[in-house]
Parts: structure tokens; C-alpha cells; sequence
């Protein structure tokens, strides 16, 4: 692609990145009045956040994946059962990935 | 808010900046590969601003693909932001010139913030905290990556893959106390994982979210007292 194609390309997907979210800020106040309305938007974001945990913990590509962010997640959710403060179980899980790979895991 | 609520939000917003952060130097060093320039980079990093969609986009554009192709991917990771907004807007009341900002800051990390926080005040100390904190780090972090692009190494070596994921556990924690709560995360899984080996990126995490607006409008209202 030529550099005047890509910076097309960079321009346009920002903007309709952009887009998204702001249309997201627009939507009317009295349309999450309604507590079903209010539940369900909650649900959502649980949902997205699940999702997440599981794409990024055990996903490569298209491809499901079991390598050293599956342990590393265990840990974090024994220190997120005992409590542990945030930043805590995020360097548990960094450190537990680092160590498995040190050692040879994938 | 009390000073020690205000300091826990604040050590929370500055973590998950300095965690989300640190993997943008896995982003300047792999667009750069990828084939874009350092102005460039730091142009998805600015405008985009949205680390699903610019990895996608740069993935796209590696691998040959059309400008299109890379367009319509980094769309469809940017569309669960959208949904993010309903969340975040009744906590932060914002006006004019903020709702465009606050609008760029809604990002998986801010919104999962200032939604894990127990009251709207800290709602939204967590909101702009975390938006504008992942904002600085992770474009500082993409300038880094570009210009010492492989010299750093795999972020993989480091755990910050799985850090990632940690924090977004930890994120949705609070979140999975209410029973139908936890009935939506444990379905969203399932679906995110079902569907990655036959949809393009991003598809699996947006279906996952169709679950929860199936459950949100059927499911009798009586079972959850207060939304999560």
C-alpha cells in the first residue's frame, strides 16, 4: 500500500472508530431511565469484559490456545478471592506468565 | 468521598494506566514492522486510540489486506466502545467540549473503571483518571515501541499478555457478586471462545454482548434488585 493509501486508510478507520463511540455518548438519558434498559446496559458490559478475559487469556488469532496466561489467570483469581488489591493481582499475573515462560513454557 | 476512597480510586486508574501502557510498546514496535511509519503509528495511537482496533488494523495492513478490509476490522473491534457509552454517561454529566473527549477517552480500561466504582462520584474521578492516564502512557509507550522497535524484545517475556487479561478480571470482579451477573459472564466465555475459530476478530467479543441484551430484556426483573 502506498504511504498516501495508508494514511487514508489510518484517517478513515479512526474516524469511524471515533464515530462509535461518540454515538454511544448520544444516546438519550430517558432511553436508560428504564431499569430494564439500566440492567440490561450493565449486563452488556459484563458480557464485553468476560469475553475479553477469555479472548485474550486463551485465544491467538482464530486459534484457542492453552500456554502460560491460562495459570497466570488461576492466580489472579486466588489473589481476586483473597482480596487482593488491583494492582497486586495484575503483577501476579505478569510475574506468574513470566516465570512459566522462563521456564519454558509457551 | 473520603480522601482514602479518592486515593483507591486514583492507585486503580494509575495501574491499569501504567499496565495498559507499557503494551503499547508491543504496538509501535509491530505497526512499524507491519510497514506504517513512526507518524503514522502515532496517528492510530491519537485518533484511533482504541488497542483492539489498532492492532487489528495494523494486523490487516501486514498481512497485505485492502484498506477496506482493514477499515471495516478495526470498526468492528471499535463497535463494543458504542455500548460503553450508555454505561458512562449518566456518571459523567458531561457537556460541550467534554463529550467528545470523554467520547474518545470510552476505552475498555475507563469504562471498566468507573464502572466497578460503588458510588457516581467516584464513577467519574475513575472515568477521566483512568481514560486520560491510558491515554498519555499508551502514546508515550507506542512512540517507544517504534523507535526501538525489536531492541525491547516480546512483551510476552514479561507476562503482559496475561497481565491484560488479569486486569480485565479484576475489573469485572466486583460486577459478579449478583447471581444473573455471573449466569451472563460465564455465557459470554463460552460464546468468545466457540466463535474466535470462525469469525473474524472482534465478532466473538460483540456476539457475546448479545447475550447479556437477550438476558437484560427476557430474564424476570426481579431477580436482580439493583443493576451490577
Amino acid at each position: 500500500m502506498s504511504p498516501a493509501a495508508t494514511w487514508f486508510a489510518v484517517i478513515a478507520a479512526s474516524a469511524v472508530v471515533f464515530a462509535l463511540k461518540l454515538v454511544g455518548h448520544l444516546v438519550p438519558d430517558h432511553w436508560l431511565a428504564k431499569p430494564r434498559v439500566a440492567r440490561t446496559a450493565a449486563l452488556v458490559t459484563v458480557a464485553l469484559l468476560s469475553a475479553l478475559v477469555a479472548v485474550q487469556a486463551a485465544t491467538i488469532g482464530r486459534h484457542l490456545v492453552a500456554d502460560a496466561r491460562l495459570p497466570a489467570l488461576a492466580v489472579a483469581a486466588v489473589a481476586l478471592m483473597l482480596r487482593a488489591p488491583f494492582i497486586v493481582v495484575v503483577v501476579l499475573a505478569a510475574g506468574t506468565a513470566a516465570l512459566l515462560r522462563a521456564l519454558g513454557m509457551s | 468521598m473520603t480522601p482514602d476512597a479518592r486515593r483507591a480510586v486514583l492507585r486503580q486508574s494509575i495501574s491499569v494506566a501504567v499496565a495498559t501502557g507499557l503494551y503499547g510498546i508491543s504496538f509501535g514496535a509491530l505497526s512499524v514492522v507491519a510497514g506504517l511509519s513512526t507518524a503514522q503509528t502515532m496517528a492510530l495511537s491519537l485518533l484511533m486510540f482504541s488497542g483492539g482496533s489498532q492492532f487489528a488494523f495494523i494486523g490487516v495492513i501486514g498481512a497485505g489486506g485492502a484498506a477496506g478490509a482493514a477499515i471495516a476490522t478495526a470498526g468492528l473491534l471499535g463497535a463494543r466502545n458504542g455500548l460503553y457509552g450508555p454505561q458512562v454517561t449518566p456518571l459523567l454529566a458531561a457537556h460541550g467540549w467534554r463529550k467528545p473527549l470523554a467520547a474518545q477517552l470510552t476505552i475498555d480500561e475507563s469504562t471498566a473503571v468507573a464502572t466497578a466504582q460503588s458510588d457516581p462520584a467516584a464513577g467519574r474521578l475513575g472515568f477521566w483518571w483512568t481514560g486520560v492516564g491510558v491515554f498519555v502512557m499508551w502514546n508515550l509507550f507506542t512512540l517507544l515501541g517504534a523507535v526501538l522497535g525489536d531492541a525491547l524484545g516480546d512483551p510476552r517475556t514479561y507476562g503482559l499478555d496475561a497481565a491484560a487479561a488479569a486486569a480485565f478480571l479484576a475489573l469485572v470482579w466486583p460486577r459478579l457478586a449478583d447471581g444473573l451477573a455471573r449466569l451472563v459472564a460465564g455465557a459470554a466465555v463460552a460464546v468468545g471462545l466457540a466463535l474466535t475459530p470462525f469469525t473474524p476478530a472482534g465478532v466473538p467479543v460483540l456476539l457475546a454482548a448479545v447475550v447479556a441484551v437477550v438476558v437484560g430484556l427476557v430474564a424476570p426483573q426481579d431477580e436482580t434488585k439493583e443493576p451490577a
